[in-house]
C-alpha cells in the first residue's frame, strides 16, 4: 500500500490550487461577469472535458489527474467546469466513442464550449427502472426518423436545446435490449411539446416531453440502428470511483458540524448530546468508508482492471447518506429547520430545508437503491435474477 | 497511489489459507475449542515454522520483519476459519515489545515468541472492558509490587508472558511478567464463543523492577489499544466473509415456493447489504493497518472508524446469517452459529461502537 502522490501528481495538484487561488474569489466578491470569465479560463486550461482525448479538444488527463482535479475543485466548492452538464457527463463521451467523424466535429466543440444545454431522454411514464422496456417509437422514413411518444422526468428539459434520447425502432426482437436506437434531437423541432413538472422542493427542473411526428435526420443517429442499448450502457459506465463526490460529502459534514455547534437538543447544547455525537460520527465513518472504497476502486483502474458492479457500493452509501444527513440537519433545527429560503427564521437561507427535499435527485435519479442492491446480489454474489 | 495488496501479500494469503484449510477445517476447529486449553500445540508450532508468529518481529530477533499491513492478511484468514489460537494476543504483545522493549528484553523474549515457545497476552484494563486509559487502575505499591486481579484477559490461561498495565503514581506503566514468577496465577473463563478463551490474571505481591518495565506512557498505551482494535477488526472481516459465502451458497441451493430463496429480494437484498458493509469495513481496516506503521498520527481515528463500523456490521451479519438459514442455522451442528458467537465476542473487544463513535466525534472536534 502506498498513499503517496508522484511528483508530477503533486505538481498538478499545486497547479490546480494556484489556479483556484487566483481565479476563484470568495462567494461575496463574485460579480455578474464571474461565471462567463470562469468558464473561459477553465476552458483555456483544457480542464473542460479533461478526461477526453486531446484530438477532440479534451484535456487528455490521466485517471489520477482527473481525480486530483475533481478533489481540488470540490474542496474549494468551485462551480462546474461548464454549464452543459449532461453533455460533459455522458452525451459527449458517448459521441466520442460511438459518433461518426461529422458528429464529433459538430457536437464536441459545442459541448466543450457549453454552447447548448443537453438533456437525457430515457424514462417514460411506464418505463423507469426497467429501462430496456422503453416504448417511445421512431420509424425510418427516407432520410429521417419520425418519433412518436413521450419521455418524462427529463432533467433540464425546460432549459435545454438538445436531447440525447432512446427510442424503439424495432419491436420484433425477442430481447427487449435489441431494437433500441439512440438519437440526438434538437428540441425546437416541430412536434415537440415540453411540459415542466414541479418537484416537492418547488422547483421545475424536470419535464415531460411529448413527441408528435417529430422528424429527425438520420445523420443524428448515434451508433447503429437497434444498438442504442450498448451506447447507453457504455456512456453511463463513464461514472467512476466517486472520489470527487466524497470530497463534497466531507464538506457537507463540516457544515453539519458547524450547525451542531450552534444548535440545541433537549434544551442543551446539541454538541454535548450523546445521540447527536454518535450520528455525526456514523456519518463521518460512512463517508470515510466511501473515500477508501473509492481509493481501492481507483487502484483497480490504475492497474487497468475495469470497474464494474462494485461501484454500486458507493452509490448506495451516497444515496443513504444524502437522505440521512439532510434529514438529520432539519431534525436538529426543529421548527426553524422547516423554513425555506426567504422565510423569516430560515437557517442558512433555508439550505438544509431545501436539501431535505432534494435527495431524490441522487437517490432515484441514477438507479434506485433497490436496483443497486439487485446489481450487487446478482452480478457480484451470483444470486438468481428476479 | 496504490490501495491494494502486493503480489507477496497475495501469496501470503494463499499460503495461510491453504495451511488452515488443510489443517484446521471446521471439524478440527470444533475439536480444538472443546479442549480445556482451547489451542492445538501442534498447529501453533506449525504457525511458528511458517514464520507467522514472528511476522512483524525484526529479523535480528528471529522474525520476518514485516508490517501490520502484512499481518492483517494473516488475521483475515485466521478469522475466516475461526482458527482457535492466542495469535492476536501474542502478536499484539510482540508488536508492543518491539516498540517499547529495551535491548535485553527484546533479546530475551522476541526469539522465544517467534519460535512458538512463548505465548504472550496483554492484561491492560481493570474495572470494565472500555479501553479508556482511566480504566487502568491497578497501582504499584510503595514496595514496588503489584497485587490485584486483571479480569477478562484474552488467553490468560495459556500465556507464558504477560504485558501488565498499571499506575505508578500519576504515570501509566507497562510491565513484563512471566507466568512462572512468584505470586502469579491465572484462571481460564469460558465464553459463549468457545473458539476464544479469556481469563483472570491474579497478581499477589509480584515485584517489579527496571528489568521488567517497558518504556510506556499514555500515548504508547493508546497505541497498543488501537492496534488491538485493528487486529480484532481484521479477524472480523474474515469471519464476516465466511458468513456471506455460506449464506449466499445456501440461498442458491435452498428451494422454497419453487425457486432458490436467493431469488427473493427479502433474502438477496440483505446479502447485498452485507456485501456493502464488508467491502466498507475492509477498506477502513486496510487503511487503519497501514497507518500503524506509516502514519501513526492517524491511527486513533482510523482504528476507531474501522472498529466502530465493523462492530455493528458484524453483529448484524452474524444474526442475519443464522436467520437467513432458517431452523438449520439454529442447530449446534451447523457452523453458521459459531460465527454469530464470534461476532458477540468481537463487539466489546477493545471497545464497542458506542465507545469508538464517541471517540470519533471528539477527534472530529465536537
Ligand atoms: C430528480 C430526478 C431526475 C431525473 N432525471 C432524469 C433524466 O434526466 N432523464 C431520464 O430519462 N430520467 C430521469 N429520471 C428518472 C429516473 O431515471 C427514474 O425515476 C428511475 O430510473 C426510477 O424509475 P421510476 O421513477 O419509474 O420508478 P420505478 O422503476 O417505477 O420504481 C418505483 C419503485 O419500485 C422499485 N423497483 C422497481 N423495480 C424494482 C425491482 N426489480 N426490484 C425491487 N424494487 C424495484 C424502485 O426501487 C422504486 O422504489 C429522474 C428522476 C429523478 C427523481
Amino acid at each position: 500500500m502506498d498513499f503517496e502522490y508522484t511528483q508530477e501528481e503533486q505538481a498538478f495538484r499545486q497547479e490546480v490550487r494556484d489556479f483556484l487561488d487566483k481565479n476563484l474569489p470568495p462567494w461575496e466578491q463574485r460579480g455578474p461577469g464571474f461565471m462567463a470569465e470562469w468558464l473561459k479560463k477553465v476552458r483555456g486550461k483544457c480542464w473542460v472535458g479533461f478526461s477526453w482525448p486531446k484530438e477532440v479538444g479534451g484535456g487528455g488527463g490521466n485517471i489520477m489527474e482527473q481525480v486530483i482535479l475533481k478533489e481540488e475543485m470540490a474542496r474549494r466548492r468551485a462551480p462546474a467546469l461548464g454549464t452543459c452538464f449532461m453533455g460533459l457527463a455522458w452525451v459527449g463521451p458517448g459521441i466520442i466513442k460511438y459518433g461518426t467523424e461529422e458528429q464529433k466535429q459538430r457536437f464536441i466543440p459545442e459541448i466543450l464550449d457549453s454552447k447548448y444545454q443537453w438533456c437525457t431522454g430515457y424514462s417514460e411514464p411506464n418505463v423507469g427502472s426497467d429501462l430496456a422496456s422503453l416504448q417511445c417509437k421512431a420509424v425510418r422514413d427516407g432520410d429521417s426518423y419520425v418519433i412518436n411518444g413521450t419521455k418524462i422526468w427529463t432533467s433540464l428539459a425546460p432549459f435545454a436545446d438538445w436531447i440525447s434520447m432512446l427510442v424503439r425502432t424495432d419491436n420484433s426482437s425477442e430481447s427487449k435490449h435489441e431494437g433500441i436506437t439512440s438519437l440526438l434531437v434538437k428540441l425546437d423541432s416541430p412536434g415537440i411539446d415540453i411540459q415542466p413538472i414541479e418537484n416537492m422542493a418547488g422547483a421545475s427542473i424536470f419535464a415531460q416531453i411529448f413527441f408528435d411526428n417529430v422528424r429527425v435526420p438520420v445523420e443524428n443517429r448515434l451508433g447503429e440502428e437497434g444498438k442504442g442499448w450498448e451506447v447507453t450502457i457504455s456512456s453511463l459506465a463513464n461514472e467512476r470511483s466517486s472520489i470527487g463526490e466524497v470530497t463534497a460529502m466531507y464538506e457537507k459534514l463540516e457544515n453539519l458540524k458547524e450547525l451542531i455547534k450552534k444548535a440545541r437538543k433537549n434544551g442543551k447544547p446539541a454538541r454535548k448530546d450523546v445521540g447527536v455525537r454518535r450520528r455525526i460520527a456514523e456519518f463521518e465513518s460512512r463517508i470515510e468508508a466511501m473515500r477508501l472504497n473509492g481509493l481501492r476502486y481507483l487502484t483497480k483502474q490504475i492497474k487497468g482492471e475495469p470497474l464494474s458492479s462494485e461501484t454500486s457500493v458507493n452509490k448506495l452509501h451516497r444515496a443513504l447518506l444524502e437522505i440521512d444527513m439532510t434529514d438529520f440537519a432539519v431534525d436538529i433545527l426543529g421548527q426553524a429547520g422547516l423554513q425555506l429560503s426567504g422565510q423569516e427564521e430560515a437557517v442558512d437561507h433555508g439550505r438544509w430545508a431545501t436539501a431535505a427535499l432534494s435527495w431524490p435527485d441522487v437517490v432515484i435519479g441514477g438507479g434506485t437503491p433497490n436496483i443497486q442492491k439487485n446489481i450487487v446480489a446478482e452480478r457480484i454474489l451470483g444470486l438468481p435474477k428476479d | 497511489m496504490n490501495f491494494g495488496f502486493t503480489q507477496e501479500q497475495d501469496l501470503l494469503r494463499d499460503q495461510v489459507r491453504r495451511f488452515l484449510d488443510d489443517n484446521c477445517a471446521m471439524p478440527e476447529v470444533r475439536k480444538i475449542m472443546k479442549q480445556p486449553s482451547g489451542v492445538s500445540a501442534d498447529l501453533w508450532q506449525q504457525m511458528a515454522d511458517l514464520g507467522l508468529l514472528g511476522l512483524i518481529i525484526p529479523a535480528e530477533f528471529g522474525g520476518v520483519g514485516l508490517f501490520w499491513e502484512d499481518l492483517i492478511v494473516v488475521l483475515e484468514e485466521t478469522g475466516r476459519s475461526l482458527f482457535p489460537s492466542p495469535f492476536i494476543s501474542t502478536t499484539l504483545a510482540a508488536s508492543t515489545l518491539v516498540e517499547l522493549g529495551n535491548a535485553a528484553q527484546k533479546k530475551k523474549w522476541l526469539p522465544e515468541i517467534a519460535s512458538g515457545n512463548t505465548i504472550a497476552a496483554c492484561a491492560i484494563l481493570d474495572e470494565h472492558d472500555c479501553p479508556q486509559l482511566d480504566n487502568i487502575t491497578l497501582a504499584i505499591s510503595s514496595e514496588r509490587t503489584l497485587t490485584g486481579d486483571k479480569s477478562f484477559v484474552p488467553d490468560a490461561g495459556i500465556a507464558d508472558l504477560f504485558l501488565v498495565a498499571f499506575r505508578d503514581g500519576d504515570e501509566l506503566a507497562l510491565a513484563l511478567i512471566a507466568r512462572d514468577e512468584p505470586g502469579v496465577d491465572t484462571s481460564t473463563t469460558a465464553t459463549m464463543d468457545e473458539s476464544k478463551r479469556t481469563g483472570t490474571l491474579k497478581l499477589d505481591n509480584v515485584s517489579i523492577d527496571a528489568s521488567n518495565l517497558l518504556q510506556c506512557d499514555g500515548k504508547a498505551m493508546t497505541r497498543l489499544l488501537d492496534k488491538g482494535s485493528v487486529a480484532v477488526t481484521a479477524e472480523m472481516i474474515g469471519a464476516a466473509e465466511t458468513v456471506l459465502e455460506m449464506t449466499t451458497q445456501y440461498a442458491k441451493d435452498r428451494i422454497q415456493f419453487g425457486h432458490p430463496i436467493g431469488k427473493y429480494q427479502g433474502v438477496k437484498h440483505r446479502l447485498a447489504e452485507i456485501y456493502l458493509d464488508i467491502e466498507s469495513f475492509k477498506s477502513l481496516l486496510y487503511y487503519a493497518a497501514w497507518t500503524i506503521d506509516q502514519s501513526p498520527d492517524e491511527l486513533s481515528r482510523s482504528a476507531s472508524i474501522a472498529k466502530a463500523y465493523a462492530s455493528d456490521a458484524f453483529v448484524a451479519i452474524g444474526i442475519e446469517g443464522v436467520q437467513l438459514h432458517g431452523a438449520i442455522g439454529f442447530t449446534a451442528e451447523y457452523d453458521v452459529q459459531l460465527f454469530l458467537k464470534r461476532s458477540k465476542w468481537a463487539r466489546p473487544m477493545f471497545g464497542d461502537s458506542d465507545y469508538h463513535y464517541e471517540r470519533i466525534a471528539a477527534l472530529g472536534g465536537l
